[in-house]
């Protein structure tokens, strides 16, 4: 950490990490990347990136409207992202197409919500901040009381995750296989769209709702293109998340200096942009080697010209 | 291997009887009943929309038949238990295809056949290693371990997946069109190593095929299925134009071309001198369980 700081100090203004609005923005941002990262991978490999968008989508309404009541807008994402998890779990959203047409919908309804919560709202505040923190976020002003709730709710999610990992990437593998090993596969893909929910709310917080799923979907396909086991793209879409983040927030405070001065640059730009940076990285590097796959077939063939039944797959050892 | 199969106490390992399976009204299924003992070789054939998935479904518990009973090792199935299934069998499903963005290499695929259902996540060992190296030695596929699986051709992705069923130590292997899509020398691959582990593991296999021919050296014994009825016994007894013209409910034809087996409609199926019946194309007869 002092060696992380110290670089820090080169590039970033002095007394970064006094502030306690940027360690809010750190530690929190840390956690939201680091859930998001994990949750994110399954999100991609079971293609259900299309469900973490509807879910933000939802959770716009949630948090717009927690706005206009005085609550904490985490809470209006939380309980609406969880349940519209649970609605999609129960008209099969989870079953792919079909529902499209239905989801697009309530999608748009939800969306009209919210701007009407958020007009409402700034009329009778006239805080026209407020909508664009529910937007495109807020990490640098996150009240230090709830930052408890959300780090506990990022590790419950992170946890659940980790535990379903094994039964998810079954279930993603096929899920004929799942259910007739005794995995509940229906109960296991409700339990992981509701983490999912918790991610996207937490990362709406952060980000801004309209953005959440950019730190879902962007460093696990970043980290799906270049990790090879299950355990490290989590690991490493979780680093490439929290990378971005920290370099958004590091920009974002530094931007106070920049022109027009006096406004900082959003951070959710930052870190989107860095996220975005990483995944066309991944494009520059060489593919890994193609004949791999070819190799191992010519080796295994003798096996075929053997004949059935006869010694073939020990020619292949 | 018959003699070995009956040293194995009462020799049955599955029994089906009887099996009516219904599907949104249709009739899909109707009176089932055969059974495998260890080691035994079973091909599951018949033509597209036969009912051969729908066979393997009601053995692992996936689809409850409407009536009849199945026995796995000497136990009845319940209607809902499936769970017993998780160690005694293992399963390939059919036209499995595994994307390149699954974030998954060999080795993962074959370790999830371990405890691929429970939670938590795996202690890695010495001995969950070698395990999983030796079952890909087996399959003839340890020389792509670390590959990222999507990236497989259909025929290696096929021998992981029996890598993945076969690594719980299955008494029955149940493969679902394992060979569709492959190309001859692959197709035989597989083969030889079912054969192989039926063999010298006593592990019984039941393999559904819509073409009988990759299969016809190694197999022990057919259960044909036809407009969702079975015939079952070995090759001489199944193949036989009265045996498969009650099966399909209208005239067809046996025929023994070029060491193949050909099975054509008579009067009002397919042209049985079309192109397909001589080249092996898979069996030209009903495109989809028609009759
Ligand atoms: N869920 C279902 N509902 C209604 N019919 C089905 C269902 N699944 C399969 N079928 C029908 O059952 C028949 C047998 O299917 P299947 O067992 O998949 O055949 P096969 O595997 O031999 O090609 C087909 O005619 C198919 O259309
Ligand atoms: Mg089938």
């Amino acid at each position: 950490m002092s060696g992380v700081g110290h670089l820090l100090r080169y590039i970033a203004e002095p007394g970064l990490l006094s502030s306690g609005p940027v360690r809010i923005a750190a530690l929190v941002g840390a956690v939201v990347a680091i859930t998001s990262g994990a949750v994110g991978v399954f999100t991609v490999t079971r293609g259900q990136s299309f469900a973490g968008h509807s879910l933000a989508d939802v959770a716009t309404t949630g948090g717009s409207g927690a706005f206009l009541i005085g609550l904490n807008q985490f809470w209006g994402f939380l309980v609406f992202g969880v349940g519209a998890a649970a609605f999609m779990e129960i008209i099969g959203v989870q079953r792919r197409r079909g529902r499209d047409v239905a989801t697009g919908v309530i999608l748009g309804a939800a969306l009209g919500a919210a701007a009407l919560f958020l007009y409402l709202g700034s009329e009778t505040t006239s805080t026209t901040g407020a909508s664009f923190t529910i937007l495109f976020g807020s990490i640098f002003v996150i009240a230090s009381s709830t930052v408890p709730v959300l780090v506990a709710s990022g590790l419950i999610a992170l946890i659940v995750v980790v535990a379903l990992s094994r039964v998810l990437l079954l279930s993603s593998l096929s899920p004929d296989i799942a259910a007739a090993r005794g995995v509940p596969v229906r109960l296991v893909g409700a339990v992981y769209l509701i983490a999912l929910a918790v991610s996207v709310s937490l990362s709406a917080v952060a980000i801004g709702a309209v953005l959440s799923t950019a730190l879902l979907i962007g460093p696990a396909a970043t980290a799906l293109r270049v990790a090879r086991g299950p355990g490290r793209a989590m690991a490493t879409s979780a680093v490439i998340g929290v990378i971005a983040t920290w370099l958004g927030i590091v920009l974002a405070y530094d931007s106070y200096y920049w022109p027009p001065r006096g406004h900082g640059w959003p951070v959710s730009f930052f870190i989107v942009a860095f996220v975005f940076v990483f995944y066309l990285l991944t494009y520059l590097r060489r593919p890994s080697r193609p004949g791999r796959g070819q190799v191992a077939q010519t080796a295994a063939d003798p096996a075929g010209q053997a004949g059935p039944g006869e010694r073939a797959c020990s020619a292949a050892s | 291997m018959t003699e070995n199969a009956s040293r194995a106490g009462s020799g049955e390992l599955l029994r089906l009887d009887g099996i009516d399976v219904r599907l949104s009204g249709r009739e899909i299924l109707r009176d089932v009943g055969f059974a495998i003992r260890p080691g035994e070789f079973t091909g599951l054939i018949g033509p597209n929309g036969a009912g051969k998935t729908t066979i393997l479904r009601v053995i692992l518990g996936l689809q409850a038949p409407s009536s009849g009973t199945v026995i796995l090792a000497g136990e009845p199935r319940g209607k809902s238990g499936r769970s017993r299934a998780g160690s005694l069998v293992g399963y390939v499903p059919q036209k499995l295809l595994i994307e390149p963005d699954m974030p998954l290499r060999v080795r993962d695929v074959v370790a999830l056949g371990i405890d691929g259902n429970r939670l938590g996540i795996p202690f890695p060992s010495r001995a969950r290693r070698e395990l999983v190296t030796s079952t890909l030695r087996a399959v003839g596929a340890d020389g792509y371990a670390d590959a990222r699986v999507g990236e497989l051709s259909g025929g290696e992705q096929q021998r992981v997946l029996i890598a993945h069923a076969l690594i719980s130590q299955p008494k029955l292997l149940l493969l679902d069109e394992p060979l569709a899509n492959l190309d001859i020398r692959s197709a035989q691959g597989i083969v030889a190593v079912l054969a192989k582990l039926a063999r010298e593991q006593q592990i019984a296999v039941l393999i559904s095929a819509h073409d009988m021919n990759p299969l016809a050296p190694v197999m022990d014994r057919i259960v044909y299925v036809a407009a969702g009825r079975a015939a079952v016994g070995s090759s001489e007894e199944v193949l036989r134009t009265d045996v498969l013209s009650k099966l399909y409910g209208q005239h067809v034809d046996v025929l023994r071309v070029h060491g193949r087996v050909v099975i054509v409609a008579g009067e009002d199926g397919a042209d049985p001198a079309s192109p397909g019946a001589l080249t092996g194309q898979p069996d030209p007869v009903f495109g989809s369980g028609a009759a």
